[in-house]
């Protein structure tokens, strides 16, 4: 036990002795943690009610060799601890600000009162310097979520950690050991400035954009024909098939548990034990690719929802979804690696069965090129250029694999001036690609986690069939770095988009940009239709993958007003943003 | 009694005045006016921009090159200020245009601007001066080429029309061949402008930069010009040529 944790568990008893309602102190370690493992929220226990307490401040810590005086820390932590809450009881969480700007912490992906979802200006006013604000909520819920601010940019500097709610009727789950692997992207950068950067330079942080050396190497692999069609399409549409994140492993240090590849954060487990790794992606512009070679992983929850066991080898983790896996380790130690989606950047990290051990990291795969389906335009395209015998790599994305998804929307409506100055494309016909893992996988021959592969147990209580539809559509223009909602951004709309209180409903969206966006919804859970019946998988931020179309059935059961966003961090920021008023 | 209703039915209409105000946002309906909003998207940024900033030497003779822009403003709408001049050995120069403009994004890639400049010619004799109300078109047309576009017409009732185009030929991730062309069309003659009715001129150059970092790119390249017309005539009268090559070493950065 460190120094730093003996200081908090006397000051834990301290107050809790003078408070003089001491029941039940959590233990502050579990039972196999080494300073890797996340530290815990001190938390106690007053009859129904378990109560935490967080202080938010700046801190100095090294990342990556690095002293860096930005970091914002719950407790003094980066990430902030972890939190563990039961379910069917109370959660009292008192979060006192220390910064000298407002801050908040918003609950990812649990079901509360409005007034307790922690958006400023949504759900508050926010938290002011100096000031305590008290959470207290049911906890309806369990499985693996996170916690992080709403209000400014500070996500990007740290103030993000894991939540875990323990099942009220245990768990279903009976592993040896339970590690959380929390990802984040670190910049040492104001983040002001990165997104200043975005706003005025289209492209400021991708170092894999397309030359001339490229062009060539089509006309090696396609022929001249194909080659200059190819160059020409994307030309003529002013889009860059190389645009796979805004902001790239040039800016950012990848982060395992707070930790960069060179500090390598180390899970531990006994050759023969059965592993929970609880996978949450709390970076603030990063997908990552996660693997641990020599590793199968089956995938038993996401978004903290339990889902039908996967077996699996890769899968892509949006930023902010969570994926819980179970891994059964009988080497002496492996690698866990998650590369960025663009290849610019990984981190990994190691599971073995003591300190000191490692295994080798793997390499990157080769950089990322989206094909023209990216423009919901597959089919065509592949007419287009099928002309040319070669082998056409260009159509990789979505062709191998992807297509036996039904293409259910058919032609699409932009409205009259296609979304705008704010929409630098549309997408007349999108597909519907959730068999897809996305792009990049194209030289991958073992499995990749698909949506389509998500099935929950038994479904969800709510039966109906929507009555009402919702098309939202996902718009941008890098020229200008903006994002929006039907072209129009969180300050152009007029009011927020209506949910009657307890309808059922379906939301549709379609990706008219060149980007994957995780979209998230406050409050009520996303019933993602992939093709299960009523086997759908709830979801609390679903990635919608250029050119595609995605539906999940909503209940509105939850009364209050609920922000609704890509959870892109600078794209939320730029105005990818709404509020969803239920009543 | 009555009163104090009237009061606090002008207080309820106020109250509605501010949330209808505070509701010209995606804000939800619970939220309380004076809290903060959700998501700041309507923030101001701004760039200062010198795309060319360049020494060159015209068949032995050396002159300095500027070509400038400053915006400042939101996503949509933004005041530029755009300026382009040289100036030489002898101590002549040319402020070719200094625009202040307002910019509105009326398509994905397309901006209209709209606003009043000056041509000054200094050094050589009397400062020349004339000033101009101008229309353009500034954006990016299929292709990649980056197109400015504008129809000035000065306080002496002339009237021209100049396009600049360029395209970046990405041969590494920091190395950037940029070729760009430039053209003028005049209306009407303004031979103390050296410009001549119809057709003027074509200037195309190749410049080859190297990016240090985005902001900061040296770049070495060539340019050739050619005048045509009447105005190649005006020129000739002078002792000037009907055409030219110069070399050019130069900087590209923005702040």
């Amino acid at each position: 036990m460190t120094q730093q944790h003996k200081q908090q568990r006397r000051h834990l008893l301290q107050a809790l002795a003078s408070a003089g309602l001491l029941s039940t102190v959590y233990p502050l370690m579990p039972a196999l943690a080494k300073e890797a493992s996340p530290r815990l929220v001190p938390g106690q226990a007053i009859g129904n009610s378990d109560i935490f307490d967080f202080t938010i401040a700046t801190s100095s810590l090294e990342i990556d060799q690095q002293l860096t005086s930005q970091a914002i820390t719950i407790n003094g932590t980066l990430p902030a601890p972890l939190l563990k809450l039961k379910e069917g009881r109370e959660a009292v969480l008192r979060v006192h600000n220390s910064l000298d700007v407002d801050t908040s912490i918003h609950w990812h992906g649990l079901l509360l009162p409005y007034q307790m979802d922690g958006v400023p200006g949504i759900s508050f006013a926010g938290i002011k310097p100096g000031q305590t604000f008290e959470y207290r909520f049911p906890v309806v819920q369990n499985g693996t979520y996170w916690y992080h601010s709403h209000s400014g940019m500070q996500e990007q500097l740290g103030h993000y950690g894991p939540l875990v709610i323990e099942p009220e009727a245990g768990e279903r789950i009976n592993a040896d050991q339970d590690h959380v692997i929390l990802l984040s992207d670190w910049t040492f950068d104001d983040p002001a400035q990165v997104m200043r950067n975005l706003k005025v330079a289209e492209g400021y942080y991708n170092y894999d954009q397309r030359t001339v050396v490229d062009f060539f190497n089509d006309v090696e692999t396609l022929g001249w024909q194909a080659a200059w069609q190819k160059s020409a399409m994307w030309g003529q549409m002013r889009m860059s098939p190389r645009d796979i994140l805004d902001v790239t492993g040039s800016e950012y240090t990848y982060l395992i548990n707070g930790k960069a590849s060179s500090a390598n954060w180390t899970g531990l487990y006994k050759p023969g034990d059965k592993v929970r790794l609880r996978f949450i992606n709390a970076s603030a512009m990063t997908f990552f690719d996660v693997k641990i070679p020599g590793l199968a992983m089956t995938v038993v929850a996401a978004d903290g929802q339990p889902v039908q066991p996967v077996k699996t080898d890769e899968f892509r983790i949006g930023v902010a979804e969570t994926y819980d896996v179970i891994v059964e380790p009988t080497a002496e130690a492996y690698t866990v690696f998650a590369q960025s989606q663009d290849r610019s950047g990984f981190v990994s990290a190691t599971l073995a069965s003591r300190f000191g051990l490692t295994a080798p990291v793997p390499p990157m795969y080769p950089r990322v090129e989206r094909g023209m389906e990216a423009m919901g335009a597959g089919h065509a395209m592949h007419d287009m250029m099928s002309s040319d015998s070669s082998h056409n790599e260009m159509m990789h994305e979505g062709h191998h694999r992807g297509q036996a998804m039904a293409e259910k929307g058919g032609t699409v409506s932009h409205g009259p001036d296609n979304h705008g100055p704010g929409a630098a494309m549309v997408v007349d016909k999108p597909s519907s690609r959730l068999d897809d893992p996305g792009v990049g996988f194209e030289h991958v021959s073992h499995r990749v986690l698909t949506y389509s592969q998500l099935k929950s147990h038994a479904g969800w209580p709510d039966k109906r069939a929507p009555a009402r539809e919702i098309e939202l559509h996902l718009t941008g223009n890098m020229e200008r770095y903006m994002w929006s909602f039907d072209g129009e951004k969180f300050s152009e709309v007029d009011g927020p988009i209506r949910f009657y209180k307890d309808e059922r409903l379906r939301l549709i969206l379609v990706n008219d940009t060149m980007m994957d966006h995780p979209i998230h919804l406050h409050g009520m859970w996303m019933e993602l239709e992939n093709g299960h019946g009523d086997l759908r998988p709830r979801k609390h931020t679903i990635i919608v993958k250029p050119g595609e179309r995605v539906s999940a059935l909503i209940t509105a059961d939850a009364f209050g007003d609920w922000a609704f966003h890509c959870h892109l961090m600078y794209h939320m920021k730029a105005g990818m943003f709404r509020v969803v008023s239920v009543a | 009694m009555s009163i104090s209703k009237n009061i606090r039915h002008l207080s309820l209409l106020i109250m509605l005045g501010f949330s209808i105000t505070s509701q010209a946002d995606g804000s939800g309906l619970q939220a309380d006016p004076s809290w903060p909003k959700p998501v700041h998207d309507d923030e101001l940024y701004g760039q200062l921009m010198f795309d060319r900033l360049e020494m060159q030497n015209i068949e032995g003779s050396e002159q300095w090159l500027w070509d400038a822009q400053a915006w400042y403003g939101k996503d949509l709408n933004r005041f530029w200020l755009e300026t382009e001049g040289s100036y030489d050995q002898h101590h002549r120069g040319e402020i070719e245009n200094l625009d202040l403009q307002y910019s509105r994004r009326i398509s994905p890639f397309w901006d209209l601007q709209a606003g009043l400049g000056t041509q000054t010619n200094f050094g050589a004799g009397d400062t020349k001066e004339r000033y101009y109300a101008l229309i353009g078109f500034q954006g990016l047309a299929p292709y990649w080429f980056e197109i400015d576009s504008n129809l000035r017409i000065s306080d002496d009732g002339d009237s021209w029309i100049d396009i600049e185009a360029e395209y970046d030929w990405r041969l590494t991730q920091k190395l950037i061949l940029q070729a760009r062309a430039e053209t003028s069309y005049a209306f009407s003659e303004a031979e103390e402008f050296e410009q001549g009715e119809g057709l003027n001129d074509i200037t195309a150059g190749l410049r080859l930069r190297y990016h240090l970092s985005r902001e900061l790119a040296p770049y070495l390249g060539i340019s050739r010009s050619h005048w045509f017309g009447d105005t190649r005539e005006l020129i000739e009268a002078e002792g000037g040529d009907s055409h030219t090559t110069g070399f050019v070493a130069g900087v590209r950065l923005w702040f």
